[in-house]
């Protein structure tokens, strides 16, 4: 039987919604919200979606299941009133510079105050600013905007699985902040920017790149040259009004050209790239010269989980350097050269769906002699900024062609932008199509497999980091096996980057990754491997894939990095008269790599009466060389990889 | 600021942690037995706890935030509260405040002597309004204080901890 409720006097039917406020939408109704994602848990602490039973009872749609029969009201006197009254809260509490605000005019408080017709705020405002954290290349945090909904917390704990922002202290104190209140940039954050995706106010933003851009723009000196990625000539139109996933690219290269650049050209180029030197790399390690499964490495969000997270994995990602690094690298590199122009005269832009890239592009591994290959990163965000700025009407500009030579693409370079593009990519430059399914409870990995020389190749692609981990475990494990895994940070792939235009719902996401389908249909070569741009580069340039050439400017390494900074922890011991001292790292790596364990059996032995007051046990925090984990120091000597033998040879070294 | 956990605290830690079987529902309970180890919560012991129970930094310091009782910060060895409620602060607890942090040389809003022997916290109204201006000292209520009685107070517990370490 058909299950209905009443709301507003009208009868409304329901299947699987989850909760009322799904239902009351459904309806064509539009409830206020801060704190309710569908993709997220359900907080409940924002008041906005009130509403109420025929008896007066007042609750929260979000978090209030539907029940057949029930009878609710959703604009009531009442209810306008009560929500009037908590926005205002919220909003005495609040910063309320809004018109130098970067979120001004995208802000979910300053629509809400607008659709709920707040007139004045009746109450004083807070006392105090605290301070301003633009430590993160990716991030910006003012507290003092912050509304306290939550939603970045959950964000990134339950969708990426970091957990790095997090709720404070209590009452009138109560704030949003990284662990010990360091900045943003001492903690374990990847830079995904997924924080600022979901942020409805300007507590978290984009470290903005405009003015820079900008600048290089009115500067005659510089040759000014944009590539564009893949994911945002279809989510660039929302801006002005177009739907997700309508594909706006000539339009985007139109408006790019009337800002003052001069050339325009194609990440997706650059992709082609990446998928013929990731395919060679592939087969390399399946012909057994290095480890499987190779990992991709063209989202840095990623590649700086790893580096952080799971060091022993560090030899599984592809040496490639992403397509937005390959692109500078070779614009710089050889390119220049062909214009005649000085290197240093050029100043690359990379237009992108990402707020990792801008960390991508500032790692020094991508700079040459102090210049770096890509000299600032916009969002797709603020590339529509900048169209407004520059007094451009979007819908008016006439399309225009990217720029010759790096402008031509094949379908495997445009489909980098979504889920799986990257493995289909790789594994297409291999001569075969990989047809991707979901695999496990809730269709979180896909998985494809192919026959290539006799062999079955086991493909993985996921998003969202949370995801990754759940993988990555299972593959350390042993319960899973792989030879090709994709990873991309967001949750569907580059098209639900944290710079794209909000709203970045997984529908939005999900319309954007059909545009991209849609446009690869109409693309004549589908294999990178087909691109003849790249052929030329080879032949003239780059030799072969996988040749010096090839590896000096379009490959790279990794390095371990600390978890959380401080973490260190060596005080001058004052050293026990004729004792051995032995610290065992507890760090998180080691912990995870059984330190503990270890910990416990050196105690034991430390007790037996041959070593008893020889050895000075003690428990010390990450030594800065997690890559080895677990770690133990004898006197001064790091022993990596450490075993009791190992541990027991070394202090017997020294009696 | 940091230091090696000695293997005994460490193995304490571990052993609450065992008992409470790691479990996240009983994160306050734990904290409040490794408070009683350290006298405060070390940021070091905090890290580790996180990654051993496998809950995210942000979350315990979120806990360890939210209830007074807990403390990121060493305290001193002994801990002085003057009273700043309604009865003590008509009674001019502010100049026991003030000499107080002159006579430990406490500045800048600083709470603890660098030699880790004193904390200063403010508190409002201990219940003893009768006795105003009052101080506790390591729990022990002193009533009717003045700023002589104070620094006298004071006196006595350095030349008891002096004499502690000669002998
Ligand atoms: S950028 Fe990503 S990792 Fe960093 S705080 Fe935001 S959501 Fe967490
Ligand atoms: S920073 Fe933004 S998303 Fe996070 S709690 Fe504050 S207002 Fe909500
Ligand atoms: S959306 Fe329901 S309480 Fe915030
Ligand atoms: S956790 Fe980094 S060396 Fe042990």
């Amino acid at each position: 039987m058909e299950k209905t409720i009443k709301i507003n006097g009208r009868e409304i039917s329901f299947t699987n919604e989850r909760n009322l406020l799904e239902v009351i939408r459904k309806a064509g109704i539009e409830l206020p919200t801060f704190c309710y994602h569908s993709e997220l848990s359900v907080y409940g602490a924002c008041r906005m979606c009130l509403v109420e039973d025929e008896r007066g009872r007042i609750m929260a749609a979000c978090s209030t299941p539907p029940r057949p029969g029930m009878s609710i009201k959703t604009h009531t006197e009442r209810l306008v009133r009560q929500r009037r009254v908590t926005l205002e809260l919220l909003l005495a509490n609040h910063d309320r510079e809004c018109t130098s605000c970067v979120k001004s005019g995208s802000c979910r408080l300053q629509e809400l105050a607008r659709i709920l017709g707040i007139k004045n705020i009746r109450f004083g405002q807070k006392k105090g600013r605290l301070p301003i954290d633009d430590s993160s290349p990716a991030i910006v945090r003012d507290p003092n905007k912050c509304i306290l909904c939550g939603d970045c917390v959950r964000m990134c704990e339950e969708i990426q699985g970091i957990g790095v922002i997090g709720f404070a202290y209590r009452g009138s104190e109560a704030r949003v902040t990284p662990p010990f209140n360091k900045n943003i940039s001492e903690v374990n954050c990847v830079d995904c920017g997924q924080c600022a995706a979901v942020c409805p106010t300007g507590a978290i933003t984009v470290a903005s790149h405009m003015e820079k851009v900008w600048n290089a723009l009115y500067d005659p000196a510089k040759t000014v040259v944009a590539q564009i990625a893949p994911a945002v000539r279809v989510s660039l139109g929302e801006e002005f009004g177009l739907k997700p996933g309508a594909v706006t690219s000539g339009k985007i290269i139109g408006a790019l050209k009337k800002m003052g650049f001069d050339m325009v050209f194609d990440t997706c180029f650059a992709a082609d790239l990446t998928a013929v030197e990731e395919s060679h790399e592939f087969l390399e390690r399946l012909s057994g010269k290095k480890r499987l499964p190779q990992f991709t490495s063209c989202c840095p969000a990623w590649v700086k989980y790893v580096e952080l997270n799971y060091p022993d994995f560090k030899d599984n990602l592809s040496s490639c350097r992403s397509p937005q690094q390959m692109f500078g690298s070779v614009m710089k590199g050889i390119y220049a050269k062909k214009l005649g122009i000085d290197p240093e005269e050029i100043f690359v832009v990379s237009i992108m769906p990402c707020t990792a890239k801008k960390a991508e592009a500032q790692r020094e591994e991508f700079s040459k002699g102090g210049i770096p290959d890509v000299d600032a990163v916009l969002t797709t965000q603020e590339m529509a900024r900048m169209v407004r700025e520059a007094g451009i009407i979007f819908d008016e500009v006439e399309e225009m062609p990217f720029d010759m030579p790096m402008g031509f693409a094949t379908g495997g370079g445009l489909i980098f932008g979504g889920g799986e593009g990257v493995a289909t990519a790789v594994i297409r430059t291999l001569g075969r199509e990989p047809v991707f399914r979901t695999h496990g409870e809730g269709g979180q990995i896909k998985t494809a497999e192919i026959e290539y020389d006799g062999k079955i190749i086991k493909t993985a692609a996921v998003s969202g980091l949370n995801n990754a981990k759940k993988l990555l475990e299972a593959i350390r494990a042993g319960k899973e096996y792989y030879d090709l895994v994709e990873v991309m940070a967001c949750s569907g792939g580059c098209v639900g980057g944290g710079g794209q235009p909000q709203p970045n719902t997984s529908d939005a996401r999900e319309s954007r990754k059909k545009g991209l389908l849609g446009s690869e249909k109409l693309m004549q070569l589908k294999s990178p491997a087909e691109n003849p741009i790249i052929k030329d580069l080879y032949r003239d340039h780059l030799y072969s894939p996988g040749s010096e050439k090839a590896h000096e400017m379009l490959h790279t390494t990794y390095r371990n990095r600390k978890r959380i900074d401080g973490e260190i922890c060596f005080s001058e011991d004052i050293k026990k008269a004729g004792k051995v001292s032995v610290k065992v790292c507890v760090g998180t790596c080691c912990y995870l790599s059984g330190a503990y364990e270890l910990f416990s059996a050196l105690k034991e032995i430390a007790n037996e009466e041959k070593f008893k007051d020889r050895i000075e046990l003690s428990a010390t925090f990450c030594l800065e060389n997690c890559a080895k984990s677990p770690c133990v120091m004898v006197d001064d000597t790091i022993i990596g990889k450490a075993t009791v033998e190992k541990v027991i040879d070394e202090v017997i070294k020294r009696f | 600021m940091t230091e090696n956990i000695s293997c005994r605290n460490f193995e304490k830690v571990n052993d609450i942690l065992e008992k409470y079987d790691y479990r996240p529902s009983n994160l306050i309970s734990i904290l409040q037995e490794v408070q009683e180890i350290y006298r405060y919560l070390p940021e070091e012991i905090l890290t580790y706890i996180s990654t051993a129970m496998g809950i995210a930094p942000a979350r315990v310091f979120g806990v360890a935030t939210f209830y007074e009782n807990f403390s990121l910060e060493p305290k001193g060895k002994n801990v002085i509260k003057v009273c700043n409620g309604t009865a003590c602060h008509v009674r001019k607890s502010d100049k026991i405040l003030s000499t107080v942090r002159e006579t430990l040389n406490l500045k800048n809003g600083a709470k603890t002597t660098d030699d880790m022997l004193f904390t200063l916290e403010t508190v409002s109204c201990l219940g003893a309004c009768g006795l105003a201006p009052v101080v506790v000292v390591n729990d022990r209520v002193y009533g009717n204080m003045t700023p002589e009685k104070v620094v006298q107070l004071i006196n006595e517990i350095m030349e008891g901890s002096r004499n502690d370490q000669d002998s």
